[in-house]
């Protein structure tokens, strides 16, 4: 199949810090790649390395063909990109950041503005078209940076933590857009922190750790190395671990993890509620006390658990560190 | 199209961005030309009285030096705006676009002059109203204003590479602070520069910003030809001076300024 982006082999050092080593990544046309992995995976270093803006230290990519590093003119003229943080002006009204962009990607005048007024009623946003961005919220300058991204309709989107710092309803809100535009034949790159964002967007996904891809595959295959939903308890007293630790190890699908500071036991299952209830009902005869508990999908930590054993290291917390206990 | 026509679009609509912000955001405005008036109004009527300058009306001494520290430290926002744009992730933006790489530093430095028009007409109508007379004809007052704006132009550019330099806006602002200081008090800008000891004496003749205010006084009358500035070459050909200042300042920091824009990444 054709690949429409490609990287092999990108390498990026920050002084000490290795923010990529040596990541491969492949998008065939019309596809959706997702992306995940946590704070300082090095999401964002591969995201602007394919849209031009960085330089790699090794490695190569291209983008429809293209090589980034020897015609990024070329490929910036096919390309969209909606960073991390939304990089609209907040001074100028939705309507002319767009009509901005439209311009600097050489629409012209007349095709600029059609567009600019098209993107916003797309995006939800003609009330606020002629409102200065300052005043928008942060959902509403998400959906306008995604709509600059889309102004020249390219073949190639790039969109980096598209749904960080959304209310839930903002996010399932901007999950819709996504979707629709993917249903248009784009290909794009989505990177996110969340399984939940990648299972639903994306044909394939890579988890990337400290620069590195460490598992690759479609969201079923994934989802088969990691397990299907978690069980989630929290005991009463710390002295009932072993014992809650064996009854839930009898019905989980793969390896129970225990976090004895707060006396929290995660098991993937299969089976849904009535495993959870099976669960309660044998810790109960079994005189465990159960404060707690929850059935839910696998999160990005779980995939870190499964997959390398810690959990998923983000830069900023402090959390105390889970163990994955084979029984 | 050819590349020079795109630089040229691509920096109006930069430029067309930059003064909408000026539109939206008018208490900017107001408060960078309440500072010229207030440096007008101070030195007039607090120092005026004890600064003698042989010849001349001290009123009519002082305009042209306000002038040049107005442009001069207008150049500071051309820097901040930059440092805000990146800090902010529109660079990176621009930077993922198709158009041309100096585009965004062209269309900042070019509504920069829009905005020192703004205030050196600002200026000129609190001159007017404390004394300052334009002495000369019109072409020499034109040349006057036209050498005050293409020396602030070419400030500009520095003030721009410091700003892709440093981190945040606010770097800038004290950044230039340290050096437009000195640079315009130890200069001919408030008090002739024979009345500074000898080293700092040497540094006023042969400072740009001094140059400047000597080539505007001189085109506008307000000098006293039985009252020489300075025997130094540069305050002797301040028109000449300043305009090789200019293409010096030009030369080295536009390149500089694109150069550090292309490698420039969000901080
Ligand atoms: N400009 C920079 N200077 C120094 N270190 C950086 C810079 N950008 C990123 N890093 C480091 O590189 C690593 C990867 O960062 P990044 O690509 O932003 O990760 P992600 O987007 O997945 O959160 C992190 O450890 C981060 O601290
Ligand atoms: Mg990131």
């Amino acid at each position: 199949m054709n690949q429409v982006i490609r990287a092999e082999g990108l390498v990026k050092h920050y002084k000490e810090v290795k923010a990529l080593d040596g990541l491969d990544l492949a998008v065939p046309e019309g596809k959706v790649l997702g992306l995940l992995g946590p704070n300082g995976a090095g999401k964002t270093t591969a995201v602007r390395i394919l849209t031009t803006l960085l330089e790699a230290d090794a490695g190569r990519a291209e983008v429809a063909g293209v090589d980034v590093a020897a015609n990024p003119d070329q490929v910036r003229a096919m390309i969209g990109l909606s960073g991390q943080y939304a990089a609209v002006d907040e001074y100028l009204t939705g309507f002319e950041n767009l009509d901005l962009f439209g311009r600097l990607y050489r629409l012209g005048r007349a095709k600029a503005r059609s567009r600019a007024r098209e993107l916003l009623e797309r995006f939800d946003l003609n009330d606020a078209a002629d409102r200065p961005v300052k005043t928008y919220s942060g959902g509403m300058r998400r959906r306008l940076d995604l709509a600059g991204a889309l102004v020249a309709d390219p073949k190639v989107l790039f969109l980096d933590e598209p749904t960080t710092g959304l209310d839930p309803r903002g996010r399932v809100e901007m999950w819709e857009v996504i979707r629709e535009m993917v249903a248009g034949g784009t290909t794009l790159l989505l990177t996110t922190q969340y399984l939940e964002e990648a299972d639903r967007l994306a044909d394939e996904i890579v988890v990337i750790d400290h620069g590195r891809a460490i598992a690759q595959g479609t969201a079923d295959q994934l989802k088969d190395q990691i397990g299907g939903e978690r069980v989630e308890l929290v005991i009463e007293s710390a002295a009932n671990l072993g014992r809650a630790m064996e009854t839930v190890n009898s019905f989980s699908t793969g390896e129970v993890v225990v976090d004895e500071q707060s006396r929290t036991l995660t098991a993937p299952v299969t089976g849904g509620s009535g495993v959870l209830v099976e669960v309660l009902r044998q810790l109960d005869s079994n005189s465990v006390k159960v404060l707690e508990f929850a059935l839910r999908r696998p999160t990005l930590d779980d995939v870190f658990l499964t997959l390398t054993g810690h959990g998923a290291e983000n830069g900023n917390s402090e959390q105390p560190q889970k163990k994955k206990v084979s029984a | 199209m050819s590349q020079l026509m795109w630089l040229a679009a691509d920096g109006y609509n930069v430029t067309r961005r930059n003064l909408i912000k000026i539109k939206r955001m008018p208490e900017l405005m107001v408060w960078v030309l309440m500072s010229p008036i207030m440096f007008v109004l101070l030195f007039s009527y607090v120092f005026g009285g004890s600064i003698n300058v042989p010849g001349v009306n001290y009123r009519e001494f002082l305009i042209a030096g306000i002038f040049a520290q107005t442009v001069v430290f207008g150049a500071t926002y051309t820097g901040a705006s930059l440092a805000e744009d990146m800090q902010k992730g529109i660079i990176d933006r621009f930077r993922s676009l198709p158009m041309t790489r100096s585009a965004v530093l062209v269309g900042r430095t070019a509504s920069d002059i829009v905005y020192n028009v703004l205030s050196i007409t600002i200026m000129s109508l609190t001159g007017l109203l404390v004394g300052w007379r334009i002495r000369t004809s019109f072409w020499e007052a034109v040349a006057g204003f036209g050498l005050l704006l293409l020396f602030s132009y070419a400030f500009s550019w520095v003030m721009a590479t410091v700003g892709l330099a440093v981190p945040s806006p606010e770097v800038v602002n004290n950044a230039s602070f340290m050096v437009i200081m000195p640079l315009t008090f130890v200069s001919n800008a408030f008090v002739p520069s024979d009345s500074l000891p000898t080293p700092l004496r040497i540094f006023a003749e042969w400072n740009p910003v001094s140059a400047v205010t000597q080539a505007a006084r001189e085109l506008f009358g307000n000098t006293n030809p039985l009252a020489p500035a300075s025997e130094a070459w540069s305050m002797q050909n301040p028109i000449l001076y300043t305009l090789i200042w200019v293409v010096v300042i030009l030369a080295i920091f536009v390149p500089f300024a694109v150069a550090l824009y292309k490698r420039a990444a969000r901080k």
